[in-house]
């Protein structure tokens, strides 16, 4: 046991603590506020009013909803592609010792390693020198190759906390392969694909320098976004659109932190 | 018993066949789980990496703007000329810089919730360092647009302070200065610090958990300063997280082109002629010449990291 159980941080640790978190939160927050202000012209604070009226009139806004739609749908395939991959290789990495072990798990890491820009121009180059059209495909190549590193640093952690005699136990009571996988392997990494799955979700939804390499002219929620920041139409609307952002990815975060919670690993240390 | 055979009969079934053909040929079953991803990374994402490396090498030709397809090193002689030069070294000092202010603020952070924070707290700071981290990147340099503008909360805030002139003597300087804070070197900085922080928090966090708390009362019973023990004990332990940490910071800040571009004036960075170079200019061998830039700092840091024994304690 440790003895340092009872001793209290120095004052200034802890200010500056505090302080630091503060300073994560506060802009975060101040978001919230700026959704509701009665102000469509520039970003003056305080806020003269508040209303809810831009609620109504980003609901009203189809391109809000096409752009919406688009990156649920490219996260949901991303994300279901990047399963399969991630799993299977995490299973393979963590179950046997081959040739070449850490090749792989260095390739796997190397998509979030590199900075995005890389990628992107990469895959853009790539999509150009093979006469590949940019279409919703293309997007979901570039996050998919992404979002396998979330599911296989998810998958790997759990695989290894996996005791192998659970397996040699189904086998020995005389399970077959798929009996095994299906009612010993599944339920207990379960979880942790979920997790998994989940981070890749927020990751491929949030997901916006690649984005712009390899979509053609469709825009995808954070695409959107970016044309605002760069061009802005109507500011109140974009508040409002960042507000929803926050919530809807927060959601799977926390989703995802209490299913691995009282795992060994950190479900997003990887990102 | 006595009837049963020695060795069982195959399983009936064509899963069962397969099954029996996984446990006799583990290497097959290891095969045709390894092929899907490997296919997928290598092909996907090492071909065009190495399509786009190999780019580099080609030039553009000047009175027809086509890529030229021979083997050359005009374009990483264009990547020294005096301007590209400058793009290069304002990112690097720009990445050093926030990574320096990311390893001051995090300490604290990460030290504060590796040794004291214990039980509710903990889920506290982790969830409060996690959040930030992975909520939406764009919506966090919208709000420090919002922060920063002209009319925004900081200049409110000074205004109240009577602190206006402290703001506009800042803003007024050569280099870090500009119109205002959003459109300035400094805001460039503070975002880059803001967006990158979570990143250097958790590895140094999951190193400072490592460094047993009897070795700091050690230092002190041995008759150490609070100072000399951070200085000789604390953070030699905290190396590899930090070192871990200022991987992220430095990289995702080479690579960045969207935060300078919105929150910034017009001074360009690594990732902006990048992305200038494959667009609007269409060179793309000039900008696989730029992204072999980073490329190259992080393998030599990478390499002086491991040298200097950083990843011996991981």
């Amino acid at each position: 046991m440790r003895s340092d159980r009872g001793n209290r941080a120095p004052i200034g640790v802890k200010v500056a603590a505090a302080a630091a978190l503060l300073f994560l939160h506060l802009p975060i927050l101040l978001i919230f506020v700026y959704a509701f202000t009665t102000e469509d012209k520039s970003f003056v604070w305080p806020p003269p009013g508040f209303t809810t009226q831009w609620f109504a009139v980003a609901w009203n806004r189809p391109d809000v909803w096409e752009a919406l739609t688009l990156s649920v749908q490219v996260a949901s395939i991303s994300t279901l592609i990047a399963l399969i991959l991630g799993t299977l290789c995490a299973a393979a990495v963590s179950q046997t010792r081959f040739f070449g072990r850490e090749v792989v798990s260095l390739l796997v890491i190397l998509p979030i390693a590199l900075p995005g820009i890389i990628t992107g121009v990469a895959l853009r180059s790539a999509f150009n020198l093979a006469d590949i059209p940019f279409s919703f495909w293309t997007i979901v190549l570039g996050h998919a190759t992404f979002c396998v590193v979330v599911v296989y640093n998810n998958a790997i952690a759990r695989f290894r906390r996996t005791s192998a005699s659970l397996i040699e136990a189904s086998m020995d009571l005389g399970a077959d392969g798929f009996q095994t996988f299906r009612h010993v392997i599944l339920p207990n990494i379960g979880t942790a694909l979920v997790a998994g799955g989940m981070l890749a979700f927020a990751l491929s939804f949030d997901e916006v320098i690649v984005t712009t390499f390899t979509a053609g002219q469709q825009a995808t929620l954070p695409i959107w976004m970016l044309e605002e920041l760069v061009r802005p139409r109507q500011r109140p609307v974009t508040n409002v659109v960042a507000m929803v952002v926050v919530i809807v990815t927060f959601l799977p975060i926390l989703a995802a932190y209490t299913l691995t919670r009282d795992g060994d690993q950190i479900a997003g240390s990887g990102k | 018993m006595n009837g049963a055979p020695a060795i069982l009969a195959g399983r009936g079934g064509l899963f069962g066949a397969l099954s029996d053909t996984f446990w006799r040929h583990p290497r097959l079953l290891l095969f045709l789980m390894l092929t899907p991803p490997l296919l997928w990374l290598g092909i996907i994402y090492l071909g065009s990496l190495f399509a786009l490396l190999a780019q580099s090498f080609f030039s553009i030709d000047e009175f027809s703007g086509m890529v030229r397809r021979e083997f050359t090193l005009k374009t990483y002689g264009e990547l020294l000329s005096p301007s590209n030069l400058d793009i290069i070294i304002r990112t690097v000092v720009m990445a050093a810089l926030v990574t320096a202010a990311c390893i001051v603020i995090a300490f604290p952070v990460a030290y504060f919730a590796a040794r004291y924070a214990r039980g509710r707290w903990k889920a506290v700071f982790y969830l409060g360092v996690m959040l930030p981290l992975w909520s939406s990147y764009l919506v966090k340099v919208y709000a420090w647009k919002l922060i920063l503008a002209k009319e925004g909360i900081v200049g409110w805030a000074l205004g109240k302070l009577h602190l206006t002139w402290l703001l506009d003597a800042w803003l007024a300087l050569p280099v870090v200065g500009g119109p205002s804070l959003s459109v300035s070197t400094t805001g460039t900085f503070i975002v880059f610090v803001y967006v990158w922080l979570p990143f250097m928090i958790l590895p140094m966090q999951a190193a400072l958990e490592r460094v047993p708390g009897s070795m700091l009362e050690a230092s002190a019973d041995l008759g150490a300063s609070p100072r000399q023990t951070f200085r000789t004990v604390l953070v030699p332990l905290a190396l590899p997280g930090i070192v871990a940490g200022s991987i992220f910071t430095f990289s995702l800040t080479l690579g960045d082109y969207i935060i300078p571009q919105i929150i910034g004036n017009s001074a360009r960075y690594i990732g902006m002629a990048v992305y200038a170079q494959q667009g609007t200019a269409g060179n793309i061998p000039l900008a696989a010449a730029f992204t072999v830039v980073p490329i190259a700092i992080m393998g030599l840091y990478l390499w002086m990291a491991k040298r200097a024994g950083a990843f011996d304690a991981l």
